[in-house]
């Protein structure tokens, strides 16, 4: 087993635990990477929580994660609900939602930063046509984090794929006998497909929540954290610390942060899944 | 094939009045699918028309949905000026690099997980799949500062070889799918004589494909995608990858960025992707069902 697992393991100890160890020092440490790290001990963490941009950086990135997350994941869902009945061309629906997932974070980010041009931008155009005029977009301070959210929407094409999958596996013989109770669509709904998906829905939002707190290509491509720091994720203010203003010592104590709180939210929402999660055959964990 | 409750017409065969009801149910999600798939494809169709505009088009409002006259040139124009064939190449050769490395070695781990018990191997496992869970920008700074002690920086070697070392994600994937290969053919294999690499190379690897297809596609997607790795290590332009040389034109490089040649790239930059879906688009909704991500 070792000569086979042996590479994973080599890598393992030299990009992840010998990385997130010496981050964990270099935390302690004032540090710009030039000259070797000085031990400053808890002060990196203290001037964290007096950093201004600190906690700006937080309320963006737990903003953009409550509200755009649960928003994604009930759209995938229903698209999927949808294309999961028999319809006409649902193939081509199927294919045309999965698209948008297919352009890179880069060509996303331009390409929507062209589209929310305040005066010649397709959004507002779009909007104009419901007697909407709309705002600024990724210039006002008001509104660049729900330009942002709404970005994010054109891409559940890819959770409605897993979500597909997930009701594939919804046994028919379970949905005609809960028919056959004379359950209603809804009651089917609540009782039969949503414990046979759960495992599918937790995973799409410890990956959702875990992906959201890293979002750095939109802050770094189309608003640079502006205007008035209104996209200041919390990824996008440790890669300034970092290698803008050269102080990694201040940013690792900003990634340990960071890592405290994924395996947090993880641990948190395993921890709710075995009481709320249906798998398959029961008792398993 | 399972069907859901809001099947259409002879989900219920019961009455008729149930029956109208969910039909004009059926109608109207119908009508809500057509909506919402014209504003998902909206700015898709404005992306490739854009693309042929001229530049003085750009600024007409309101945005003319088909360009006015087809500037078919700007796909030549992109690689004069942009110096866009040498990213797509510097992405190419490190997507398919990524691939290589990233098959080898999460077969050759996914392998091991799946086929031996040995002492330590469930500690050894949990720690695998914790390291999922790892943010890479939690361990970014250390490994920056290792790399370039390495002399590695604006090399392509940092976002090669990492991928030599497997990566969990894709580990776990191939381990779900190794482990329900039937035990029979490893020990008619040992039978016969086969050394332990012999059979993870003529027995398992061969009986993998659609699960190698949805590792290979999921690492290329990431590796062509990927944004905040090169934009650390890559600082001579000849080396940028295709988004760190897209990115770098909102940046003031140009006073008005030249949008219709942005937008062909754009174009360009989602060929690979849609190729490598349209034509593994069976094997990967499969591998996703497979490798049963629960």
């Amino acid at each position: 087993m070792y000569l086979f697992i042996s590479p994973w393991l080599i890598g393992f100890f030299v990009f992840a635990l010998y990385p997130i160890l010496s981050s964990l020092y270099y935390s302690f440490t004032d540090y710009d990477i030039i000259h070797p790290p000085k031990y400053v001990g808890l002060a990196n963490y203290k001037e964290m929580f007096q950093n201004d941009l600190f906690w700006k950086s937080v309320v963006v990135t737990v903003r953009y994660t409550f509200i755009s997350v649960p928003i994604q994941l009930l759209l995938a869902l229903g698209f999927a609900l949808l294309l999961n009945a028999k319809i006409p061309f649902r193939g081509f629906f199927r294919t045309a939602m999965y698209f948008p997932s297919m352009v890179s974070g880069v060509a996303m980010s331009l390409l929507w930063y062209w589209i929310f041009n305040p005066s010649i931008g397709l959004f507002n155009y779009v909007l104009s046509w419901f007697g909407i005029s709309g705002p600024a977009w990724l210039m006002s301070p008001d509104y660049a984090l729900y330009a942002l959210m709404i970005m994010s929407f054109w891409t559940v094409g890819s959770g409605m794929i897993l979500f597909l999958a997930g009701l594939q596996g919804v046994p028919s013989s379970l949905v005609e006998a809960a028919k056959l109770d004379g359950a209603g669509r809804f009651r089917i709904f609540l009782n039969v497909t949503l414990p046979m998906i759960s495992p599918v829905l937790l995973f799409q939002l410890i990956m959702g929540v875990i992906d959201s707190f890293q979002v750095f290509t939109q802050a770094y491509v189309m608003t640079q954290g502006g205007p008035n720091y209104s996209t200041w994720f919390y990824v996008y203010n440790l890669y300034t610390s970092a290698f803008k203003e050269y102080r990694a010592g201040y940013s690792s104590a900003l990634a340990w942060v960071l890592l405290i709180v994924v395996m947090a939210f993880t641990a948190l929402i395993i921890k709710l899944s075995n009481r709320y999660v249906h798998y398959e055959g029961g008792g398993r964990k | 094939m399972s069907m859901i409750p809001t099947a259409g017409p002879g989900a219920s065969p019961s009455v008729n009045k149930r029956r109208r009801k969910i039909d004009a149910v059926s109608i109207a999600s119908f009508i809500a699918l057509v909506v919402t798939t014209f504003l998902m494809l909206l700015p898709l169709f404005f992306m490739v028309s854009t693309s042929l505009k001229s530049k003085k088009e750009l600024l007409t409002f309101p945005p003319t949905f088909l360009p006015e006259s087809w500037q078919w040139s700007n796909y030549r124009e992109i690689f004069d000026t942009l110096n866009f064939g040498q990213m797509y190449m510097n992405s190419l050769i490190i997507g398919i690099l990524t691939v290589v490395g990233t098959l080898f070695s999460s077969a050759l781990a996914g392998y091991g997980f799946a086929r031996y018990r040995g002492k330590g191997s469930n500690l050894w496992f949990m720690l695998m799949l914790s390291t999922m869970m790892l943010p890479y920008p939690a361990i970014m700074i250390p490994q920056f500062i290792l790399f370039s002690k390495l002399n590695w920086i604006d090399t392509f070697l940092p976002l090669i070889v990492p991928a030599f070392f497997g990566s969990a994600y894709n580990i776990f994937l191939l381990r779900q799918f190794f482990t329900t290969l039937p035990d029979e053919l490893f020990d008619a294999g040992r039978i016969d004589g086969c050394s332990e690499f012999r059979m993870w190379r003529q027995i398992a690897l061969p009986l993998s494909g659609p699960a190698l297809a949805t590792v290979a596609i999921f690492a290329f997607i990431y590796s062509w995608n990927d944004l905040l790795t090169p934009v650390l290590y890559l600082s001579s332009s000849d080396k940028f990858t295709l988004p760190v040389g897209m990115s770098s034109f909102t940046s003031s490089r140009f006073r008005i960025p030249p949008w219709h040649l942005l937008m062909v790239a754009s174009v360009l930059a989602m060929l690979p992707i849609v190729t490598l879906f349209a034509i593994a688009q069976k094997r990967f909704v499969e591998g996703i069902v497979l490798t049963g991500i629960k």
